[in-house]
């Protein structure tokens, strides 16, 4: 493959990359540390549950060229079990959030069985497919509420810290967030990271070099399914609702769009996209404009003129500074 | 009881071609447009639905009846889908598959996105045209006439559509530009031309099929992300490889779903995804698909 047909920028040297990322890390963390103070928590709240699920598509699209459509379904199917269990159950956070997780990453061992087999837009299509079964199975059940969806879910307390007081509440996501972030980076800068990279780049090569794609490919949406499912859950704690809008394949567009704009294949894009998609919705909201449209529209400008995304268009003024 | 379900279960064939004759017709333009410019197009859906409502408005603002709307429609679209090649599609050939997927679903966002904030979320009924109304008793059961036009008319579609791929010069063209569109540049065909073209005919035949189903479906900004989901399914099953392959996947999946209403209603919207999966599982390539 030469270098047009690939999906991100990998001519940087790894550790110059390595560094970079770091950097990232730290200013992301003093964002979120510094902004409560100026900007409207919940906002920054939903931004980061948004931003996990950005981060999951991105880990697929980014490293290993995967395009999912389908990660609406754990991140919703989480969203909905950490409020039925929170809040019929009476769980507690913790708990429920637990189980949640561990059956949204259930349901990616399921989608990753089939849709590992195909690669590209075929890939694309069975996770769109296979996240509507998840959303019809959503409409028709019992637990979920139906159009009401779960209402006032309880946000409780998690190690004796009162997750009603706004601050906790603010920093326990953050933690979450963080761990999300660390556990990525973690990934892309492992071995295995490099082999889904390698896979990215040549599969051929990987199989002719005695190990297989598909596992890696498996391995890899597992673990993305698990990032969207604790960001739904999440968000399901932010919002004290989970509803069908979590499991609709816009809601997987959403995913796919704040990878996009943030940049494909860096490690903090899908945040700066999830920031600017958040607010971006909620400032048409205000002015009454079409958010579905304004997103078609961020779809279509950034695949034909900023292909990288503000963080990747961002690291060609890198050369400036050396 | 027995004849009573003998019923049932006709209705739902009846049922099921007709949702086949729309998934074939719909999985037929996404082959083409595939086969040639590489590029899974879901705006289909999207540019289904804008033919339904071109027809749906022709109609209503213009008088136009239903017979020039099934010629008109898909000439309005196919111009929308030309314009949209010439200006953005175009732009992204020389990079990734992936990309022009991405376009695409902006695409049909957008389309979406505007027809719903200017007609709302409920939709409107387009009425047969008066030569079709009424029905038609077969002996066996009762079936309304404009449903039977649906199903021939897309079965002679299809095969009008499969005659010119795989029986005329323009179709020997496109079959070398699938190939091979560098050799063929050196016989001085305009290849570019081609794939304009191209994209315009698969998109003019999604919103042929959306005029057809006009009459049939609730006339509504999201008919088309609904059936197009479906539609995908249909095309990993069938595999995007042959033009025949993808009309008698949809007909065949179409008749499939028409027997689950019989047999386990409860599951009849499930029943494409759930056979997807077990040919995914069985046969990676699809039903008629060449080994990726």
């Amino acid at each position: 493959m030469n270098e047009t047909k690939t999906n991100v920028q990998s001519n940087i040297p790894v550790l110059d990359r390595w560094n970079l990322e770091i950097i990232g890390i730290v200013l992301v963390v003093l964002f979120f540390l510094v902004a409560p103070f100026f900007i409207y928590p919940v906002f920054l709240m939903k931004a980061m549950s948004y931003a996990i699920l950005g981060m999951s598509v991105n880990l697929l699209l980014g490293y290993v060229g995967l395009l999912s459509f389908g990660h609406a379904a754990f991140f919703g199917l989480s969203a909905y079990m950490f409020g039925h269990f929170a809040k019929e159950m009476d769980f507690g956070v913790a708990l429920s959030m637990l189980i949640a997780v561990s059956g949204g990453t259930l349901l990616g061992v399921l989608f990753a069985m089939i849709a590992v087999r195909r690669i590209e837009f075929y890939f694309a299509m069975i996770t769109l497919a296979l996240a509507q079964l998840v959303y019809f199975f959503c409409v028709q059940a019992e637990f979920t509420g139906g159009d009401d969806g779960l209402q006032g879910i309880p946000r409780g307390e998690i190690l004796g810290f009162s997750l009603l007081e706004n601050s906790h509440l603010y920093g326990f996501v953050l933690l979450m967030f963080l761990f999300c972030l660390l556990f990525v980076f973690r990934i892309i800068n492992s071995p295995f990271g490099e082999m889904l990279k390698a896979i990215r780049e040549n599969p051929e090569r990987v199989t002719s070099l005695g190990c297989s794609p598909r596992t890696y490919k498996f391995i890899a949406f597992v673990l993305s399914a698990f990032l969207a499912s604790i960001g739904g859950a999440l968000k399901a704690l932010v919002f004290q609702i989970a509803a069908l809008p979590d499991v609709h394949w816009l809601m997987s567009g959403d995913g796919v769009l704040m990878a996009l704009v943030g940049g494909i294949g860096t490690l903090i894009g899908p945040i700066v996209g999830a920031l600017f998609i958040v607010w971006a919705q909620d400032g048409l909201a205000e002015i009454g404009m079409s958010v579905v449209v304004m997103q078609g529209l961020l779809f279509m400008a950034t695949v034909l003129l900023f292909r990288k995304g503000i963080v990747g268009e961002l690291g060609r003024l890198k050369k400036y500074f050396r | 009881m027995e004849h009573f379900s003998m019923m049932a279960l006709w209705g739902q064939l009846v049922v099921g071609l007709i949702n086949g004759s729309f998934y074939a017709l719909l999985s037929l333009g996404l082959a083409i447009i595939f086969g040639l410019l590489k590029v899974a197009n879901f705006a289909h859906g999207a540019l289904f639905m804008l033919g339904a409502f071109s027809a749906l408005l022709m109609h209503r603002y213009l008088g136009v009846n239903y017979w020039f709307a099934l010629v008109l429609a898909p000439l309005v679209v196919a111009a929308f889908g030309v314009v949209f090649e010439r200006l953005a599609l175009r732009r992204l050939y020389h990079l990734h598959h992936l990309y022009g997927m991405l376009l695409t679903f902006g695409l049909a966002l957008v389309v979406q996105g505007v027809v719903l904030d200017r007609f709302g979320a409920s939709g409107a009924s387009y009425p047969p045209p008066d030569l079709l109304r009424g029905g038609l008793d077969l002996g066996f059961m009762f079936v309304p006439v404009y449903r039977l036009w649906v199903i021939v008319a897309a079965i002679v579609v299809c095969a009008c559509t499969w005659i010119v791929i795989e029986k005329t010069k323009l179709g020997a063209y496109l079959r070398a530009a699938t190939e091979n569109p560098e050799l063929l540049k050196t016989f001085s065909v305009n290849v570019p031309l081609l794939l304009t073209a191209t994209y315009a005919a698969g998109v003019g035949l999604a919103a042929l099929a959306g005029v057809m189903a006009a009459p049939i479906y609730q006339v509504s900004p999201m008919m088309g992300a609904d059936i197009i989901i479906v539609v995908f399914a249909v095309v990993v099953v069938g595999g995007m490889g042959s033009i025949s392959g993808a009309i008698f996947t949809g007909f065949g999946l179409g008749l499939l779903e028409g027997v689950a209403k019989v047999v386990y209603p409860e599951a009849a919207n499930s029943v494409i995804f759930a056979m997807m999966a077990l040919v995914l599982l069985f046969r990676p390539a699809g039903l008629f698909g060449k080994e990726t």
